[in-house]
């Protein structure tokens, strides 16, 4: 192929890499309408899950959002789009798959691991495997690549594109390209239709998935947790675990709060979109828990800081779980019910 | 969040990103707003750091003494498990538990070594004739 082949694709800066690759490639497509909340809210990407005897990274292994993929795939059937998703077995295949989709002018979606991503801060280079980029041309041989928590395009080395899509380890990404297909207009009527079904879903899924570790139940889990852990693990290690639930929550990539902001910004354009007032006022709810985990992460900084480490400090944080707890969990049961 | 509340302290993302924030406007509408940092943030991904770089000095320590071979080493300092180790090289986790002895290790065929500086991404030598 030629070494120089530049195809048209506005880069879109988003808080969370699934959403703005997805986001940005339904609008690629023709959906003009779609923010990163409405795919979010659409693919129910809000969650929590703690995951007992797992570990990430030496610490506690908590996600506040749902499966990698998943927002994609939900909120495209929703919509009825298709995504059409390639892993390969030989980095060959993988390769000239990519290659030939440039010389379509079809921007793609890469999953990719961050360890070898050479552009991103070598703070955050740790082995995981879940993000999202889209490479939409080759320049001079390098490969034009928008990454959505960037501000700006950048470019990988073929090189490093294989070592970043053929990254080993939990999530392997083996060279997983994927990109919607079937992109045909949306009506209103549609939409509003898609926004109830994908709440739905959510608060279904907050409240009634079975067992103590998964929906809002997992929030109560992990406060359980930390009521044990300075006991078990000791002062410093307990703090480092503290340390791992807030950069789950907050680190690069969640609009902060733990995807709960991001999570009311789409009620308040489902309101909108929907002319359902009640939607605005759940969204407050979840705002307030956003500002909630928000302290909660201040409240864990200072035991990890060294300057809070009685079991009392850890009891006080497992407290303010337990609210941010009942909160969503009323939210949801609202949520649940909402009608047209 | 409200927009005025956004943080903005000095981080490891200056000068590479800013972090997208989902915050409040004057009216009370959704909008974004980038971030340098937060200090919260930094100070848990300081502290894991720190963990980390505590790890890597007594695998140094150890290889130093002759307690374990190098491949403990650089499995640290890149960050890895044997489980991940193990699926970079293609070696059960019980035979890269046996490479870690540092006379097992001597022994290795270069076509061995090869496999490991490929996963650590440094050459033979490196690997080799690191004595901690």
């Amino acid at each position: 192929m030629d070494n120089t082949l530049i195809r048209p694709y506005n880069h879109l800066q988003t808080a969370h890499c699934e959403n703005g690759v997805a986001t940005g490639l339904l609008k690629h497509h023709g959906l003009d309408f779609m923010t990163e909340p409405l795919m979010f809210g659409l693919g129910s990407g809000i969650f929590y899950i703690h995951i007992p005897f797992l570990m990430v990274n030496g610490g506690p292994a908590i996600s506040y959002r749902s499966m990698p993929g998943w927002i994609f795939s939900r909120a495209s059937k929703l919509l009825g789009v298709k995504v059409n998703r390639k892993k390969f077995s030989s980095e060959k295949e993988a390769y000239d798959y990519l290659n030939k989709q440039i010389e379509l002018g079809n921007p793609v979606g890469c999953q990719v691991g961050v360890f070898n991503l050479p552009y991103f801060p070598a703070e955050y280079r740790f082995h995981f495997n879940a993000h999202n980029l889209v490479v939409y041309g080759k320049e001079n041989g390098n490969y034009l690549v928008s990454d959505p928590v960037m501000e700006t395009v950048t470019t990988l080395t073929e090189e490093d594109m294989v070592k970043v899509r053929f990254a080993k380890g939990p999530l392997a990404p083996k060279g997983h390209v994927y990109y919607p297909e079937n992109v045909k207009k949306v009506s209103k009527e549609e939409l509003q239709k898609a926004i109830y079904k994908a709440i739905h879903r959510t608060a279904f899924e907050m409240i009634h998935i079975p067992g103590p570790i998964a929906g809002v139940d997992g929030i109560n889990y992990t406060a359980k947790q930390i009521r044990k852990w300075r006991d078990k693990l000791g002062p410093r290690k307990a703090g480092l675990y503290m340390g791992q639930i807030v950069r789950m929550q907050e680190e690069i990539g969640t609009g902060g709060g733990g995807f709960r902001f991001l999570y009311a910004a789409f009620l308040e354009q489902a309101a909108e979109i929907t002319g359902n007032q009640k939607l605005l006022t759940l969204s407050d709810e979840f705002t307030k828990a956003g500002d909630l985990w928000r302290t909660s992460a201040i409240n864990m900084g200072r035991i990890f800081k060294g300057r809070l480490n009685e079991q009392k400090d850890f009891l006080e944080s497992a407290d303010m779980l337990d609210n941010i707890a009942a909160i969503e969990r009323a939210a949801f049961k609202e949520l649940k019910k909402i009608k047209p | 969040m409200k927009k005025e509340d956004v943080p903005q302290d000095p981080s490891a993302l200056v000068g590479v990103t800013r972090d997208v924030c989902y915050v409040k406007d004057k009216d009370g509408k959704y909008t974004t707003d980038l971030s340098i940092g937060w200090d919260v943030k930094k100070q848990a991904l300081d502290n894991a750091w720190d963990d980390i770089k505590e790890r890597v000095a007594d695998a140094a320590t150890q290889v130093k003494k002759g307690e374990i071979s190098p491949v403990f080493y650089f499995m640290e300092l890149k960050l890895m498990d044997l489980t991940l180790l193990s699926s970079y090289t293609g070696f059960w986790k019980w035979t890269i538990k046996r490479h870690f002895k540092p006379s097992v290790f001597k022994s290795l065929s270069e076509s061995k070594l090869n496999i490991y500086a490929k996963a650590f991404d440094i050459s033979i030598d490196e690997l080799k004739n690191f004595n901690g």
